[in-house]
């Protein structure tokens, strides 16, 4: 049948390609697609009446032009010129057209909809087919609501050619399919259930999918199907494989409608009828029985179409979970697929029998093929087949063999694609804690775990082994013990260490007889260096080891620090040190953790999260985080003790929870009035929650710390500080808001304007899978005052496209500032003091925001002064004082603000010891208000 | 149900793509990439079907183009693929040895075809008889025109 023949030759069409074709560069193809463009509008514009078939090769271009991937805003017209057109060829590419670049004009869809109509009503049956194919691709609401009721009229009358009928049933499903309100059930239902008997296979192959789909909306009302669709399966399965002629394929008879029946019959439960039941039992048995049978074609066609029946009679069986004996044999069957050298029925063996598995029938069954997979874990080569051995692996788990299981998932851990190492380190934690029977045993498998693939540990499953250790006094002896020997490693990974520090904080005591335990801060001491905020599980483990050690212990932080001569990092951890030094916080440090109330393992919710569909928004993402927080109790508590320590001091602001934060960030607020009054404000603050994307992300963080700096489509930044003396630390949040990792993801702190900070962090991870969150720590020292900010520079590759981005990092003066609280007379004295002219600032402007008495008190503790009442004798003006403190001096400043309610405008008076100090805090402030 | 159907090449240049669920047009073009990008990193050997988001990928790869099918978790792997062959059977009984070119010069053809045999993502009319039958009465519907030139590359084998 040579093409030649049959091309109606739209010759234009055919040169336009070519020369497409031969175009050398995307610029010359848009050059070549735009002379085009012009030339068609031009024609179509012409006052020159086109002819159908100079008007169908335009049309064709253009929707050639448009699957090329360019937008087409005009021809609609023509097309629908088309539709109504007598010409067959001109009909079919008007309709072409309008399937592939639907519009919602609605003046078009009422000329739309009139063609079809008469297409409809034409008793043409091509006509008609082709009015039916467009309805089907289109199935917009306008199409369900003008057609709805005829198309089952047309199905359903007798006098329909076959054609014709199989068009209407698959149209009928898509408009049910998009408007199901408007494809109203009706006396034609009982019909269409009968078009299973109908004596022509294709009207059954197409009436079907339609039936499946009523069905499972409405069981009862088609339940007459049942009967119906086996003894159609009877009648297929029973036949000789040249019976059906043409529906035969590759000797396989009707392999598609056997496929779509034994699918229906999935929508319902095993028949009651007893006859109906025992032919089905028969069909199945046939179906397995022909499986061993020697193949009548070595194509691959025939094997594949009538494994395609086989498994879905295995799928039918399994919805069953009633039928014992054929269980089995679908287990035994797909068994021998497992070792089939079609990769393609490996992989569905494996899928296929992780349901099997949860079958109380055929779980035993399955077990039997263990084995085969384990060594189909080690050794395919295709990645997609190995998570399904996993996945299988995981499925067939239970008690007698969860010792082996969890063994073999370690060991393929070392080796495992990284894509799903995560996912399989939450499969083999959620197995140790289920089918533990000793406690030890679970301790042991965890710490392996993250001895193997530390970085895939989430927060979930290491907090989760804390908990359950916290909670089962049997195992806390050996807990210590154990994490006590793994951290004698030479290298440990990060979350080891977190654990051990953590375990033994707790339980150290136990071990406490032990001669080696007095090492145990030497040993912790160096590999927490460079994790600063475990200093605090540091010391509460000395603590608890031995009392005296705590000396020892802040002795050697002070010898480290001057060894490695690493400035600030270190002299930040030292000052944590001495925090801790003081007897307020010893106390509460070393209580003992409570137990953690017994629910759902967190662990577990993040496994049937990360199985859900692919696509999780970050917000949904943060939800979850949030709500796996609550769950685990873990969350809240953390296991860093500062939190502990803090968790009086402060409470997480809004914006953090937003973030997902929670408390990981160990929140190190002291108990001093100024920090206290920071969160307060934060909660109190309205221009906290103001969160809306805007591009002065910086001036926003000036009275507070924590929120998002920036947000686009891609990527979201969330910031969480804290400030302390001339010191800060920053956690920068990256949130990946795309389903798509981000690769090659750097950053980098510009301090080019701003060399009175020193900046310190650690490079993030490369790769931001999508949907995920990476942090990353700035250590801040503020050596003098200081004008501008640092910037904060971001890359990655999104796609293909390199991504870069510029932001100014919301460090400024006042985050130094330590508030000082003095009477009225001191206030003024001072002020006195102060009255050289370069030493005062002053600007008078407008309201910006809201002139409120408490909205504004929020924002000038949030600038971080103490905020004095009764000095000025103006009740209705604030002062403030406060001491800036950088590493080479500190800076004293007086604030003044007299707001004008009746004009709405504000004096703000600034004066300070250094005269670039008032100048900068006033520009700064004078757009906070 | 099959949500879409994609026809590219080995260089990742789509032929044909159709869609049987609503999506926009940027939607359409995002997939198109990751798929496309996705399969054609697959070795020949490795298994037809892979996961991808809910959805299950069925591809198969014919000489220089790739098939690749979307289908929902309850849908049959192995018929989809059996699915594709048969187009590609009908593809090639009407043109004749049906190669690349074919596709790209008679595109409103190739549509028409998978009219005929998909509609709504499901399977219509399963016998290749059939559904050449319906295409032919059309074209016997047609005007006459002077015909292409001869074809360039034969490509596919079955």
């Amino acid at each position: 049948m040579p093409a030649v023949s049959k091309g109606d030759g739209m010759r234009g069409l055919a040169v336009f390609i070519s020369d497409i074709r031969n175009c050398k560069s995307k610029e010359a193809e848009i050059k070549r697609i735009n002379k085009e463009l012009a030339n068609i509008r031009s024609k179509f514009k012409g006052d020159k009446a086109l002819d159908g078939y100079s008007k169908k090769k335009y049309v064709c271009k253009l929707l050639f032009i448009f699957l090329l991937g360019h937008d087409i805003d005009f021809g609609h017209m023509e097309a629908v010129n088309l539709l109504s057109s007598n010409k067959y060829t001109e009909k079919q590419i008007g309709y072409l057209f309008i399937s592939v670049l639907v519009n919602s004009n609605s003046e078009l869809i009422r000329l739309i909809n009139n063609a079809i109509k008469n297409d409809l009503s034409s008793r043409n049956p091509t006509f008609m087919c082709l009015a039916l194919h467009c309805i089907a691709n289109v199935g917009s609401r306008e199409m369900a609501e003008a057609f709805a009721s005829e198309i089952p009229r047309i199905l359903v009358a007798g006098d329909t050619m076959d054609s014709v009928k199989q068009s209407a049933a698959l149209c009928l499903l898509r408009l049910y399919k998009t408007s199901p309100d408007l494809v109203l059930m009706g006396e034609w239902t009982s019909r269409v259930v009968h078009l299973l008997n109908d004596q022509h296979m294709g009207v059954v192959t197409a009436a079907i999918s339609l039936i499946t789909c009523l069905s499972q909306k409405n069981p009862d009302e088609f339940k007459t199907c049942v009967s119906l669709a086996v003894s159609r399966l009877s009648r297929i399965v029973s036949s000789a494989s040249t019976d059906l002629q043409d529906y035969t394929y590759y000797f396989v008879p009707a392999p598609w409608l056997s496929c779509k029946l034994l699918r229906l019959l999935q929508c319902y439960p095993p028949p009651e009828d007893g006859a109906v039941k025992g032919r089905l039992v028969e069909c199945l048995e046939t179906i397995l029985n022909k499986a061993q049978e020697p193949p009548k074609s070595k194509k691959v066609q025939h094997s594949n179409a009538k494994n395609a029946i086989l498994f879905e009679a295995i799928s039918l069986i399994i919805h069953y979970d009633s039928e014992p004996n054929l269980l089995v044999r679908a287990c035994n069957q797909l068994g021998q697929f497992l070792q089939h050298r079609e990769t393609n029925l490996r992989y569905l063996a494996l899928e296929s029998m992780c349901t099997l598995a949860s079958s109380e029938f055929s779980h035993e069954a399955v077990k039997t093929h263990i084995e085969t997979v384990i060594n189909a874990l080690k050794t395919e080569r295709d990645v997609s087949v190995r998570q399904r051995a996993a996945d299988l692996l995981y499925a067939m788990c239970d008690r007698s063999n969860a010792k082996q299981i969890v063994a073999e998932m370690l060991s393929y851990l070392e080796t495992a694609d990284y894509s799903i190492r995560e996912e399989m380190v939450l499969k083999v934690a959620i197995l140790a804690e289920k089918y533990a029977v000793d406690y030890s045993w679970y301790v042991d498998t965890i710490l392996n775990l993250i001895r193997i693939a530390g970085d895939y540990v989430s927060e979930e499953v290491w907090y989760r082994v804390i908990q359950i250790v916290i909670n089962r006094d049997d195992v806390q002896g050996y807990a210590a013990k154990t994490v006590f020997e793994a951290l004698q490693a030479p290298a440990c990974h990060e979350n080891m260490v977190k654990v051990g520090g953590y375990i033994l904080g707790e339980f150290g005591n136990l071990i406490a007889g032990d001669p080696r335990s007095r090492y145990v801060p030497f040993c912790l001491m160096f590999t927490l260096l460079f994790f600063f905020s475990l200093v605090p599980c540091l010391l509460t483990c000395s603590q608890k080891l031995r009392p005296q050690s705590r000396r020892c212990c802040a002795a050697i932080a002070r010898s480290a620090t001057q060894m490695l001569n690493c400035s600030s990092e270190l002299r930040v951890k030292e000052f944590h040190l001495q925090r801790f030094w003081s007897p307020f916080s010893q106390a509460t440090v070393l209580e003992e953790m409570p137990p953690f109330p017994e629910r759902e393992s967190s662990i577990l919710a993040k496994l049937k999260k990360k199985k859900g569909p692919g696509a999780v928004s970050v917000t949904e993402l943060e939800d979850s985080k949030r709500e796996s927080g609550e769950l685990n109790g873990a969350g809240e508590r953390g296991p860093d003790p500062s939190v502990m320590a803090a968790s009086n001091a402060s409470t997480p602001s809004p914006s953090a929870d937003l973030l997902g934060i929670r408390s990981a960030v160990p929140v190190s607020a002291p108990a001093s009035s100024g920090s206290l009054l920071v969160d307060v404000f934060s909660e109190a603050g309205p221009t906290a929650s103001s969160g809306a994307v805007n591009d002065d992300g910086f001036l926003r963080f000036v009275c507070k710390n924590n929120g998002v700096l920036f947000e686009n489509q891609l990527l979201q930044i969330g910031i969480k500080s804290e400030y302390r003396q001339n010191l800060g630390r920053m956690y920068l949040f990256y949130g990946n808001k795309t389903s798509v990792q981000f690769a090659s993801f750097t950053t980098t702190v510009i301090l080019d304007n701003c060399l009175q900070l020193n900046v310190q962090s650690k490079p993030v991870e490369p790769l931001v899978e999508g949907g995920a969150q990476i942090q990353q720590v700035l250590n801040i020292e503020c050596l003098t005052d200081f004008s501008d900010a640092p910037l904060l520079n971001i890359k990655f590759r999104y796609g293909g496209a390199l991504q870069n981005l510029t932001l100014k990092l919301p460090v400024t003066i006042n985050k130094f500032f330590q508030p000082t609280e003095m009477a009225s007379q001191d206030f003024f004295q001072r002020w006195k003091q102060l009255s050289q002219p370069q030493q005062e600032a002053q600007k008078i402007f407008k309201a910006n925001h809201s002139m409120d008495t408490e909205v504004i008190k929020a924002k000038l503790l949030g600038l971080g002064m103490a905020l004095l009442d009764n000095v000025d004798p103006n009740p209705e003006n604030y002062v403030c004082a406060g001491v800036i403190q950088t590493k080479s001096q500190q800076v004293g400043c007086l604030l003044r603000l007299e707001p004008n309610a009746q004009a709405q405008m504000y004096r703000l008076t600034l004066r300070c010891s250094k005269d670039s100090v008032s100048k900068r805090l006033c520009e700064l402030l004078a757009q906070q208000f | 149900m099959m949500q879409f159907m994609l026809l590219f090449s080995r260089q990742g240049k789509l032929r044909l793509q159709k869609w049987y669920v609503p999506l926009s047009d940027k939607e359409k073009k995002k997939i198109t990439r990751e798929l496309v990008q996705t399969v054609l990193a697959r070795k020949p050997k490795m298994c037809s079907f892979l996961e991808w988001r809910d959805l299950k990928i069925v591809y198969k790869r014919y000489a220089s183009l790739y098939f690749c099918c979307a289908i929902e978790d309850q849908d049959n792997e192995l018929i989809t693929l059996e699915i594709i062959h048969r187009y590609v059977e009908l593809l090639d009984k009407y043109f004749g040895s049906v190669c690349e070119l074919d596709i790209i010069f008679n595109f409103e053809k190739a549509y028409f075809i998978l009219d005929e045999f998909l509609l709504g993502g499901e399977a219509q009319e399963t016998s290749k008889k059939n559904v050449l039958k319906a295409i032919e009465q059309a074209d016997l519907l047609q005007e006459v025109r002077p015909a292409l030139t001869g074809k360039a590359v034969i490509i596919i084998i079955i």
